[in-house]
């Protein structure tokens, strides 16, 4: 071997172990991250926590049930608000590539994946807690529903395209009807990649704080009632961790602690649905 | 004289201003086995596709002339109308992977909206799939996924799936040209079984299939129909250069 290919070889070696040392160092803020949380976080959860209601200041004790409660109720929301919505737009971007329409509303998506949450919550607090005249869970949800909105259309487009198109003539040529084709063939062999768009959508916006700052508000009492102001978990974290009192900090700790979990768990199940419902050819 | 189901009358197919298939007349005559034939490019598949109206499908695409099966224009019907008179299978087999073998026999009806008796349904789940000689293979995994079966029996029941609908006629674009031999010949002895009760129209490259299945063979070439004939006589005695070139393999 001459010396030169050695040196080469040598390079090589070195590249490949600065590949590895740097893909080990992406991990490392999340590992930051559920480490704290889980040392702050965990010693907090118990079933108190998970079944009271905050207690005022200076009490210890209390919990976050409304946060939870009110946490579910405004992403379930949100969900259904956007589910229709996304997948709608994602099968016409699918089955129009060059369309005009199809240009815009894929463009205005886009801008809208990049629109800043903050910017999303205070259209919403114009366009409808204002007129309203009251802050509400309901319009929390839809300041979510439209940040999941991209998400969810991008990620319906994406997975229809990758269909086989013999799979939509298949249908055509038996004599369906075009609305049959898309719902009954075409999207549920594309379940499993809609499905984790959704998952990933929901995961994404269960912790945003911004939107919900002038919608949903926050609550210290408990309610599922969605025309009023409604408690969530990132909305608790924000109030209560920049308050000066030590059991607020730790409501806020073991809220984040739930918070990350669940999108943890999100994350997992979108691999795993991915895996099992998915559909061979 | 023979009894005169499809009828081309100067039938044009585009794409954008690209015309792929030219004027074509032809008379498909009913309970026969039809091969269209022709080197790549020739227009063949476009003229099939044109027939039940799949080829509006692709944008651009458009046609001219008439269509006429039983002296109706296809083109004046609903393509959806067209489309249960007319079955097709495809070049690879593409059955409906969400769906169990029976459903996907029974998804014509079904996604259309036809009730159907519970009883009625597993008729004709078992008299397509027997139609498509593969009822003895699936019998007992019917409501098994359809994409578990080997690419020659996928194909048959594709074959079970479009005459589920009893169509007058049966397109099949090239519908061995993804199968082994084994397969190939099982789906060509089917087509012998099938001309009793349906028109079959089978576009193919290969020219010993055509010799085996067809009654009569129509050989296009640069998107016209050059000669259409007795399969036994243009294969022993072509009338025209271009179709004697084509069958000896002299085509550059």
């Amino acid at each position: 071997m001459s010396p030169n290919i050695k040196y080469r070889l040598g390079k090589s070696g070195a590249f490949k172990g600065l590949v590895i040392f740097f893909s080990v160092l992406c991990t490392i803020p999340l590992m930051l991250i559920l480490f704290y949380i889980i040392r702050e976080g965990i010693t907090k959860i118990n079933w108190n926590f998970l079944t009271n209601l905050p207690k005022p200041v200076g009490e210890t004790g209390g919990g976050i049930l409304n946060a939870l409660v009110g946490s579910l109720l405004i992403v379930f929301y949100a969900a259904l608000i956007a589910i229709p919505f996304g997948i709608m737009g994602g099968i016409y971007l699918s089955e129009n590539k060059k369309s005009l329409l199809g240009y815009w509303v894929r463009l205005s998506v886009d801008v809208l994946q990049g629109t800043p949450s903050i910017v999303v919550g205070i259209v919403i607090y114009f366009w409808i807690v204002k007129p309203l005249g009251t802050f509400s869970a309901l319009s929390g949800s839809i300041a979510l529903a439209v940040m999941m909105l991209p998400i969810i259309v991008r990620s319906t487009e994406e997975t229809l395209k990758m269909l086989p198109s013999s799979l939509k003539e298949a249908g055509l040529a038996l004599g369906l009807p075009y609305h049959k084709v898309m719902l009954r063939i075409v999207l549920p062999c594309g379940f499993s990649g809609v499905l984790s768009g959704i998952i990933l959508a929901v995961a994404r916006i269960a912790g945003e704080t911004a939107p919900l700052l002038f919608t949903a508000f926050g609550n210290p009492y408990f309610t599922t009632d969605v025309t009023k102001p409604m408690q969530s978990l990132p909305l608790l974290i924000f109030n209560y961790a920049t308050s000066p009192y030590d059991e607020w900090h730790d409501l806020a700790w073991g809220a984040a602690f739930i918070l990350l979990s669940w999108i943890l768990l999100l994350n997992i199940i979108t691999k795993i649905t991915t895996r099992r419902w998915k559909i061979q050819f | 004289m023979e009894n005169t189901i499809l009828k081309a009358v100067d039938f044009d197919a585009f794409f954008g201003d690209n015309q792929v298939v030219k004027k074509v007349n032809i008379d498909i005559p009913k309970n026969n086995v039809i091969a269209v034939m022709g080197p790549s490019g020739c227009g063949k598949t476009t003229f099939l596709r044109g027939i039940n109206r799949m080829h509006e499908l692709i944008e651009g695409a458009t046609t001219k002339g008439k269509m006429l099966l039983n002296g109706e224009n296809v083109y004046d019907l609903h393509p959806i109308f067209v489309r249960h008179k007319i079955g097709m299978v495809f070049q690879r087999p593409n059955p409906f992977p969400n769906l169990s073998i029976y459903d996907n026999v029974i998804a014509g009806y079904k996604l259309n909206g036809m009730k159907i008796a519970k009883p009625d349904r597993d008729v004709i789940v078992e008299q397509s799939l027997q139609k498509a000689a593969l009822w003895n293979e699936v019998k007992d995994s019917l409501h098994k996924k359809g994409t578990f079966l080997s690419g020659g029996q996928q194909q048959r029941l594709c074959i079970a799936r479009a005459i589920a609908m009893e169509p007058e006629i049966l397109l099949l674009d090239e519908p061995t040209s993804a199968l082994d031999p084994i397969s190939t010949s099982s789906v060509e002895v089917l087509l012998h079984e099938l001309k009793k009760n349906y028109t079959i129209i089978i576009v193919t490259h290969n020219m010993q299939q055509a010799g085996r299945v067809s009654d009569k063979t129509a050989f296009f070439y640069m998107g016209e129909l050059i000669e259409f004939d007795k399969t036994k006589n243009m294969f022993t005695n072509p009338k025209d250069e271009r179709t004697q070139n084509y069958i000896t393999g002299r085509f550059s």
